[in-house]
């Protein structure tokens, strides 16, 4: 057993009472990820030398009693947040050499509450992908079962708090980035509000979709990275000027009487079995805490992942035609002319999915095509978005799996980019429509974690919280980590 | 509707990708997976919806017009490939 504990909760609790240092628990998972990290390859770069430094500045802060609540606890960083002089790669060939010029709001925010930045973590190529195998910088193992991916595109994040190498990370969602790895390697994450947390330095992949937020391995802890993250940000055009909130204020109020929906389509025929049976056992544990479940018929369902792919790729071939290879990120060598130049650091600088993505999403936007796929996944997605509205006039969350399957081997979907696509089949509605929802541990599917996932309505982060720690107060499948391998713990 | 290679080749360059033959039948091939995939979209009939390209429906924000960054040109040519004089370099364009 480690001598530390696990939750940042916990650490932050030690820290502020002195039972041990910023720098002796960041010590601790340096070490961590020195022991077990060449194997799962959760980090893309580790900031040892950085992090000693933060850890000893927080200290002083808490030795002065000037600390705020999380001051001097460690986290990873997803490596598609701009953090200023840090390598931020985006996992991507394109971006291996660059060195970012400035910060993201979220790495400033997480700066400003004094946290400890260990390093950043491996993830798919641009965000884009499922199962973390779409990383220039190798796949990511799932720390439950080594043949088997993390999910993705957060996979780092989610193989780090999994196998303990950090208490919690940040992560982004597009399309279920945060909640499908976390689902997969049995971890809480948090996708909040579309524009609740900033996209300033976070690397576009679809900017009306993309939304970034924490992971750790409880709801609580969850609560307390959010109240750092979250907030209005002039940088960000679509940041939304509201009030943020103490998140962790309602998590232990009661949740008698809550109204859950759960729709009739998260349980149809693509769903596994094995992860069918903990979702209807954690929908009974709610019901005996007071929740009163109702069925739900969310009959567009099925359309968000052709309106999400077309969507998505869209704004990706757009985000992306920034990286010519003219002003920053890779040059191919020797060019002929200017089209050489663009053409071949382009064709160099991008992965297989990456580049796949960008054509079919050039084609989406082109002339004579707008219509038939880009109008027409945009009118898709009004349908999507008015369906939740519609639900949530009578109910307070949505509940059903994260993922249709645990954890698959690593490879079995490389080629097949329907079938890997389809890993998102519950969650990408979310994105289209800007909801927040969460993801937690719910039980296992032959030794692999299954993620629950609970959707609220636009700004009810606090309630989705509240009903995940309700839950986790009853269960402790989120108290369960992987066995790993003899070495430093 | 089906993408020929002569589309996929044309696409790519609209992109600024450079296939090569063999990537060409694979890309292709994808493609057209994925197109047909999404086709199951024709099989709503939303003549009269909206479309929605942003969740949230938000105004930008404004913001009065005044200078709030300083010239940041030397940290942020750092990261180019190649600058001289303060200019990005790239192959002649005009002869």
């Amino acid at each position: 057993m480690s001598a530390y504990p696990e939750t940042v909760a916990e650490i932050a609790t030690a820290l502020a009472k002195g039972e041990f240092s910023s720098v002796e628990i960041t010590r601790h998972f340096l070490q961590k990820i020195a022991a077990h990290d060449g194997r799962l390859n959760s980090y893309i770069t580790v900031c040892e030398e950085h992090a000693l430094t933060q850890a000893a500045a927080a200290d002083t802060l808490l030795q002065g009693k000037v600390a705020g609540p999380l001051t001097g606890v460690p986290y990873a960083h997803k490596d598609i947040f701009c953090t200023k002089g840090i390598k931020t790669s985006c996992g991507s060939r394109m971006l291996d050499n660059f060195i970012a010029p400035y910060s993201a709001t979220v790495s400033e925010r997480l700066d400003a509450a004094s946290m400890v930045l260990l390093g950043k973590t491996n993830m798919d190529e641009f965000a884009m992908g499922s199962s973390n195998e779409t990383s220039y910088f190798g796949p990511v193992i799932n720390p439950w079962r080594e043949e088997t991916v993390p999910g993705g595109s957060s996979g780092g994040s989610a193989t780090a708090v999994a196998a303990r190498l950090a208490p919690c990370a940040t992560g982004t969602d597009t399309g279920g980035s945060i909640r499908q790895p976390s689902a997969l390697c049995g971890i809480s994450g948090l996708k909040p509000t579309y524009g609740r947390v900033s996209r300033f330095g976070l690397i576009a992949f679809a900017s009306s979709l993309d939304q970034a937020g924490p992971m750790a391995t409880t709801a609580e802890d969850l609560a307390l990275m959010l109240n750092v993250m979250a907030g209005f940000d002039k940088k960000d055009s679509t940041s939304i000027d509201r009030p943020t909130e103490d998140y962790t204020r309602t998590l232990n109020d009661p949740i008698n009487g809550l109204r859950v929906g759960i729709p009739q389509q998260y349980f149809s025929s693509e769903l596994d079995a094995d992860v069918a049976a903990p979702i209807r056992t954690a929908i009974s544990e709610l019901e005996k805490m007071g929740a009163t479940c109702i069925d739900l018929d969310l009959k567009h369902m099925h359309l968000s992942i052709p309106a999400y792919y077309v969507i998505s790729s869209a704004e990706c071939s757009s985000n992306l035609s920034r990286y010519d290879g003219v002003r920053f990120g890779h040059r191919c060598s020797e060019p002929r002319n200017l089209d050489d130049l663009y053409c071949r650091s382009r064709s160099e600088g991008f992965g297989a999915e990456t580049q796949r993505r960008i054509l079919i999403g050039t084609y989406a936007l082109s002339s004579g095509y707008y219509d038939a796929y880009y109008r027409k996944a945009q009118k898709i997605r009004r349908l999507i978005r008015d369906e939740f509205q519609n639900a949530f006039a009578n109910i307070d969350a949505i509940l059903g799996p994260t993922s249709p399957s645990a954890a698959f081997e690593i490879g079995q979907k490389l080629d097949d980019p329907i079938t890997m696509y389809l890993s998102d089949i519950y969650t990408t509605a979310v994105n289209l429509a800007g909801l927040p929802a969460v993801s937690i541990p719910a039980g296992f599917a032959e030794g692999l974690p299954v993620g629950m996932q609970l959707i609220g309505n636009y700004f009810a982060e606090a309630k989705l919280l509240q009903i995940a720690h309700q839950y986790q107060s009853t269960t402790d499948w989120h108290r369960l980590s992987p066995p790993m391998q003899s070495g430093v713990d | 509707m089906v993408i020929s290679d002569k589309e996929v080749k044309d696409i790519a360059q609209l992109a600024r990708l450079e296939l090569n033959e063999q990537d060409l039948a694979a890309i292709g091939f994808g493609l057209r997976q994925i197109l047909e995939f999404v086709q199951q979209m024709d099989a709503v009939d939303t003549t009269n919806i909206e479309p929605l390209a942003h969740p949230l429906e938000l105004d930008a924000h404004r913001r009065s017009d005044e200078v709030l960054e300083t010239n940041l040109r030397d940290t942020y040519q750092r990261v180019a490939p190649r600058v001289e004089n303060a200019l990005y370099l790239v192959p002649k364009v005009v002869e």
